[in-house]
């Protein structure tokens, strides 16, 4: 049997986070209209704007169209048949501290090799975890305050500083900006709402971890941070949901705003359930992300994409201040019937600014994965520059790999460069590793690994481990 | 060491090996000439374990061991090696990822214990000296970018680290300039011992005046058809194969 045969014959590996936690949930039933979205408003004790600001945005939803897919086949979702809010009966009451969690929601985490507790805490990461609707913990919170730095469920945000979240709310992503984006708006749960003050080194690594536990819930999360003038920080978020026939959806927005001087790296390592090998069930993943950087900022989006059985999503920077820079770095791996349509919009206003994309793309199995990207260089870009390098890596002959990179380029001044490669793990390699000693799937591994290395440099340490992991784990049913 | 008995082999329906028989002791080394397109780089793909292949017929034994039913990494941790004509690229991997991979999956499998970074980079800072390939080889990427010589002086830096049984060594002189030449040849010569053997596949007698071969052997039309000792080279290079192709062609 040839490698690719092997290959082709050992797909069929098992998705590690796919169990189901038994818990007692709140659930509201499934469907939409504005009784929910007040329903959900009422839930959080929201202020009075909140609830229009909802509302209007749900106004918007139901006036927009459904988009249409380039490069993605999607069955019709039914929006009136997805549960909007779950939460777990025992966050009735916020616990205080993890003494008064349910043990069954930190055993979740706990498999899910997201300890809340000890390994976290001597790692130094602040961790905030959200389970289907709700926020149920957040580390560090004492520690990070002493700081200054505000790290909360944005529900808790919304009581403890509601003038900071109406202010920044919408300022990067409005309502109406697209329709997964209206969406979210009028139904998001919950999420992160970090602040950063002026100057301010944020002391520790920041992340959220998402899980989708309840059946038909839809996940809605809305992630906030905001760097004041000349601070710092790293977050880094990572999502799970267990193995369902059904799809499920996740639609979120994360807004960044970068004033001058401050430094935002956002990390995204996400590995919702991608279906089976037939394509049933998974997470549809519809997210909205972009961040504005202001006079001399850096915004850098890294992501690891393995899972969901469909992903859209474009981290954007929008480079409004002179001399902002934005990067993007990127791995998305599909497998089995996976489809992923990927990429960035790098959107050049200031004078000077500097745009850098590097996207990497391995499809194994009968999987799709299309990088889409632009790079818009407006009137008043004087002097900006992009460097984009799109390369693609096929495992085995049934998959594909697609690259899009759109260019608009309104100032002469301007230097856009663009590189693309395809590459294909071949049979010739793998038999130069296996006449070596080395077994394929470590062979497919380190091939993978090695083509990913540019990326992985741009993860924070802990978590470049987890994804060279995260990858093998995926990619096992894809070598022989 | 290796015993071939009436190996028959074909690709994609084409039979390359017609009943090759082939018999090394330990401590041999043979080396094997013949013409373009006869089946030399065919048999160390066989003996290698290459998928595509399909064997037809005959047996192949290494130290008694039958090894068709293994799989190619088995081939290797039981002490195969082959040095490829045409040595592939791997861009990404870095060739001291790779090396030690390689080197730990044939250690383990001998129940050897795994060599630590430390030990294992000045190991291979010590191979790179004496296959003439500056340090920097360890950190690019395996084979990436490297130019014909150095790929074949990476094939031999890997044979050096992982100590085979039985090398054997495909047109690993092709390409090479003189000097090239003479490291591959004392690379070799530094690795014969009583219990390694090399099967040498080259179409230039010069290398046989560096490594000096117990037998020489002519494949044509995927068979042994003659076998000498080291003047038989001198001879074909003199004669070329056509009286040998002919004389075999007679016979079946
Ligand atoms: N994939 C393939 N499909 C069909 N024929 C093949 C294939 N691969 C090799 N062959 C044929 O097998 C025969 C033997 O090839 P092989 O590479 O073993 O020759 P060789 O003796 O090593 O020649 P050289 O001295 O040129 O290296 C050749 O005729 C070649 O064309
Ligand atoms: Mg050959």
């Amino acid at each position: 049997m040839s490698s690719t045969a092997e290959i082709e014959r050992r797909i069929g590996n098992e998705y590690e986070a796919g169990f189901v936690t038994d818990i007692e949930s709140d659930t509201i039933a499934p469907g939409l209209n504005e009784d929910v979205i007040r329903f959900i408003s009422a839930k959080k004790n929201e202020p009075e704007w909140m609830t229009e600001w909802r509302l209007k945005a749900f106004h918007e939803w139901q006036k927009m169209e459904k988009p249409e897919w380039a490069n993605l086949k999607i069955e019709e979702i039914d929006f009136q048949s997805i549960s909007y809010y779950s939460a777990p009966k025992s966050m009735k009451d916020r616990p205080q501290s993890l003494d008064e969690v349910d043990p069954e929601l930190l055993r979740t985490y706990d498999k899910l090799g997201i300890p809340l507790h000890e390994q976290m805490q001597l790692a130094g990461v602040a961790v905030d975890a959200v389970f289907d609707s709700v926020s149920v913990i957040t580390t560090f919170r004492e520690k990070l305050a002493e700081a200054g730095v505000i790290f909360m469920p944005i529900s808790d945000a919304l009581q403890e500083y509601p003038e900071l979240v109406k202010k920044y709310i919408g300022s990067v992503v409005p309502q109406r900006d697209n329709y997964f984006a209206a969406l979210n708006s009028a139904v998001f749960s919950d999420g992160s709402f970090v602040y950063i003050p002026k100057g301010v080194r944020c002391p520790m690594e920041l992340s959220t971890y998402f899980r989708i536990n309840e059946l038909n819930t839809g996940q809605f999360e809305r992630t906030l941070i905001v760097a004041e003038e000349g601070s710092h920080v790293s977050y880094l978020e990572g999502c799970t949901a267990p193995m369902r026939d059904e799809n499920q959806l996740h639609a979120a927005v994360v807004e960044l705003i970068a004033f001058d001087n401050a430094e935002i790296k956002y990390s995204t390592v996400q590995n919702w359930y991608p279906g089976d090998e037939n394509g049933k069930g998974g997470i549809y993943n519809f997210v909205t992300k972009r961040a504005i950087a202001h006079t001399n900022a850096k915004v850098s989006w890294t992501q690891v994409e393995t899972g969901s059985a469909i992903t859209w999503k474009y981290p954007s920077v929008v480079l409004k201040g002179d001399n902002s820079i934005g990067e993007f770095y990127s791995v998305a791996l599909t497998n089995k019937m996976q489809q992923a349509d990927t990429g960035t919009k790098m959107i050049h206003l200031g004078k000077n600014t500097k745009s850098t994309i590097i996207a990497k793309g391995i499809s194994a199995g009968r999987s799709q994965s299309t990088y889409r990207g632009l790079v818009r260089m407006n009137p008043g870009a004087t002097g900006a520059r992009n460097f984009t390098e799109c390369d693609s890596l096929l495992i085995g002959d049934k998959c594909g790999a697609h690259t899009f990179p759109y260019i608009e380029s309104k100032n002469p001044s301007a230097i856009i460069e663009h590189e693309a490669t395809t590459s294909t793990v071949s049979e010739d390699q793998l038999f130069l590793c296996r006449q070596r000693g080395i077994d394929t799937e470590k062979a497919v591994s380190m091939i993978v690994n090695g083509f990913c290395k540019e990326v992985f440099k741009e993860l924070p340490m802990e978590f470049a481990v987890e994804a060279g992991r995260l990858l093998e784990v995926s990619l096992e049913g894809a070598v022989g | 060491m290796l015993n071939i008995k009436n190996l028959e082999a074909s690709i994609e329906g084409n039979k390359i090996l017609k009943g090759l028989n082939l018999d090394i002791k330990p401590g041999e080394v043979h080396a094997i000439m013949g013409p373009n397109g006869a089946g030399k780089s065919t048999l160390g793909n066989v003996l290698a374990g290459r998928e595509e292949y399909e064997v037809l017929g005959g047996s192949a034994t290494l130290s008694g061991k039958n090894i068709l039913d293994l799989d190619p990494e088995e081939r290797a941790r039981e002490g195969l090696f082959l040095a490829f004509q045409y040595p592939v690229e791997i861009p990404g991997v870095s060739n001291l990822e790779f090396l030690k991979a390689s080197v730990d999956a044939v250690r383990a499998h001998q129940g050897k214990p795994e060599l630590t970074s430390v030990e294992f980079l000045k190991l291979a800072r010590e191979k790179c000296k004496a296959v003439d390939l500056d340090q920097n080889f360890l950190k690019r990427g395996v084979n990436e970018g490297f130019s014909g010589g150095e790929k074949k002086r990476n094939e031999l830096l890997q044979m050096m680290l992982l100590e085979p049984q039985l090398c054997i060594l495909d047109e690993t002189d092709s390409g090479l300039d003189i000097d090239a030449l003479q490291v591959v040849a004392n690379g070799v010569n530094n690795m014969r011992s009583p219990d390694r053997s090399f099967i040498i596949v080259t179409h230039y007698q010069r290398l046989l005046d560096y490594i000096v071969p117990d037998f020489v052997h002519v494949l044509a039309n995927g068979r042994i058809v003659k076998t000498g000792g080291k003047e038989l080279a001198l001879e074909l290079e003199e004669k070329g194969y056509s009286w040998l192709e002919e004389a075999d062609n007679g016979v079946a």
